[in-house]
């Protein structure tokens, strides 16, 4: 049974105390975005098939005006943590499917979820996200080895990205930031079911009539409930113990069974 | 009902491993085999990773040939010396084999050579059973008799020295060839995943002549050694034993194999044996298919481990 849960992270509104008072004085320059999680970390059980993840946020000091001509825009963005990746492709060789060419590259991102209030165009323009790195097309993924060449480094990282977006790992909901009210926010990340473990960085840029204004983030803990997350974690730190435990419960199970059958 | 695989990290249905444990513990059952060489082709085909289903496989097997093994050893028809000696090889032949292995992961090549290794294996033996069964079903129509060995025969195997007795299989024969057989299914069993006993067991009636009726005990002895030292290397090494993974293949495994022997003795053995020479020619056909079509995805992604 697939079930889909839902988190709800709730925002930490403190916002005004983060401004002095000198700067109060000038409204037009104080627009400030927060979001803030209640959890640190999330569990995902046995039968995590997917989830939504809803981010609360607040922006404050915004001019009404604006807002309700839906002149400001949210990006916000779930990243997942860090890996070095080999990409391999696969070609014929005697007619056979054999991988003979990889590019290995530095500190990818394990995910990226984007959610977004308008289409990415009406937002801002390419130049801004290029800055801002904001986006799966527009995160660095730079090779281990530097001096490769050019072209196959581009193909690699192009056939990384179409992986990522294929295994919706990179993922991008235009419209999943929905307004509550004139300044509290609401913003849906689609969790695939493979979503990397370890700490994500939830991360909130602001943007006021195509311009980037301001940007907030926060970490996320994601982690394997209880039983599962103890066997890897077993698997992982104590391996030899791990192995000799599994052939006790191999073991176990087929003198077991001759009992239970009464084989012989 | 979906559970969640801790090491290969996917989600997958429950009754869908319990049923494939249950089948290939009918069919190991039925026709006496571990099933393992059957077991790893169907994870890969079920999108477990290759890495995971073969370390996997080899724990296993250790459940279905710890208990025939300690039956066999009840009933006195294991020969533990021959059993020990085999073991010294397959324990060399395992090492070497894991260490194969984590070479070849890191080499990005470990799937193609499984399914290479596969598809070959699987192609010889079935092809030679079906070949054979197929004779015998003949000669039996034709009303001759259909005996296998052939006592006092011997061969080069014969003339090799540091020779052995070994007094339950009634044999005085070389260790080396022993040895060799030993090493060669520990290899075999660390990298494909298997107990080896389709290897073991042909190889110790023809070549060793080793009497019928302690090959299987023996061989089971040996393979719940190797698969054992196989699972804990693997898991030391490589950290791709999924023991959830494993126990679901084991549950159903020991159930099926119980139903599986009952059939079994109501069959007649060339028919048996001509049936899973066709089971096991279809797998490696299907395995064979994979490598030829072009997938859909030509790049694949792994994380980056040292070597």
């Amino acid at each position: 049974m697939a079930m889909l849960r839902k988190w709800v992270i709730f925002l930490v509104t403190i916002t005004w105390c983060t401004h002095s008072f000198g700067q109060s004085a000038d409204p037009e320059l104080t627009e400030n975005i927060e979001i803030g999680l209640s959890t640190e970390t999330i569990t995902i059980t046995s039968d995590f098939s997917g989830a939504d993840l809803t981010i609360f946020g607040a922006v404050d000091n915004i001019d009404p005006l604006l807002m309700r001509q839906g002149r400001y825009d949210i990006v916000v963005v779930l990243e997942g943590p860090s890996r070095n990746i080999v990409v391999r492709k696969k070609s014929r060789v005697l007619g056979i499917w054999i991988n003979t060419n990889a590019t290995s590259f530095r500190n990818v991102p394990a995910s990226y979820l984007v959610s977004m209030t308008r289409n990415p165009q009406d937002i801002t323009d390419d130049r801004s996200y290029k800055q801002l790195a904001l986006g799966a097309d527009n995160i660095y993924i730079e090779p281990i080895n530097e001096n490769g060449d050019k072209r196959t480094i581009a193909e690699f990282r192009e056939a990384l990205r179409a992986t990522k977006k294929s295994g919706a790992l990179y993922s991008e909901r235009v419209g999943g930031v929905q307004y509550l009210s004139s300044n509290l926010f609401r913003a849906s990340l689609a969790l695939p079911a493979s979503v990397p473990l370890g700490t994500h960085k939830a991360r909130a840029f602001l943007f006021k009539n195509g311009r980037f204004l301001k940007e907030t983030s926060d970490q996320l803990h994601i982690a394997k409930s209880g039983f599962e997350q103890a066997i890897y974690r077993t698997a992982q730190d104590y391996g030899l113990i791990y192995g000799f435990l599994a052939v006790l419960l191999a073991m176990a199970t087929g003198w077991l069974g001759r009992i239970i059958f009464q084989r012989d | 009902m979906g559970i969640y695989l801790p090491i290969a990290e996917v989600s997958v249905n429950i009754f869908v491993l319990l049923a494939m444990g249950g089948a290939v513990g009918f069919l190991s059952g039925m026709f006496g085999i571990g099933g393992g060489f059957l077991i790893t082709p169907l994870l890969i085909f079920y999108n477990i990773p290759p890495a995971v289903a073969v370390a996997t496989g080899a724990n296993q097997v250790i459940a279905a040939s710890f208990s025939g093994a300690m039956a066999h050893l009840k009933r006195g028809t294991l020969d533990v010396k021959l059993g020990g000696i085999l073991l010294i090889g397959g324990i060399a032949g395992a090492s070497v084999g894991v260490y194969v292995f984590s070479l070849l992961r890191a080499l990005g090549q470990l799937d193609l050579i499984v399914s290479i290794m596969y598809v070959v294996f699987l192609g010889i033996i079935g092809g030679l059973m079906l070949i054979e069964s197929i004779r015998a079903i003949q000669r039996s129509r034709k009303g001759g008799s259909s005996s296998l060995k052939k006592p006092g025969q011997h061969n080069w195997i014969h003339k090799l020295p540091f020779k052995i007795r070994f007094r339950k299989s009634k044999l005085y024969v070389s260790a080396v060839p022993v040895v060799g057989i030993g090493a060669v299914v520990g290899f075999l069993s660390s990298i494909m995943g298997v107990g080896g006993g389709f290897i073991m067991v042909p190889a110790m009636i023809y070549m060793l002549k080793v009497p019928t009726n302690v090959v299987i005990g023996t061989s089971l002895f040996q393979i719940v050694f190797v698969a054992s030292f196989s699972t804990i290397v693997h898991s030391h090494t490589n950290q791709t034993v999924d023991v959830v993974l494993a126990f679901l293949l084991m549950i159903g495994g020991v159930a099926g194999a119980q139903y599986g022997a009952k059939v079994g003795q109501r069959l007649r053995g060339e028919q048996l044996r001509a049936l899973l020479a066709a089971l096991v020619l279809a797998v490696g056909l299907r395995l064979a298919f994979d490598l030829f079509i072009e997938p859909a995805n030509v790049y694949s992604l792994s994380v980056l481990q040292a070597v």
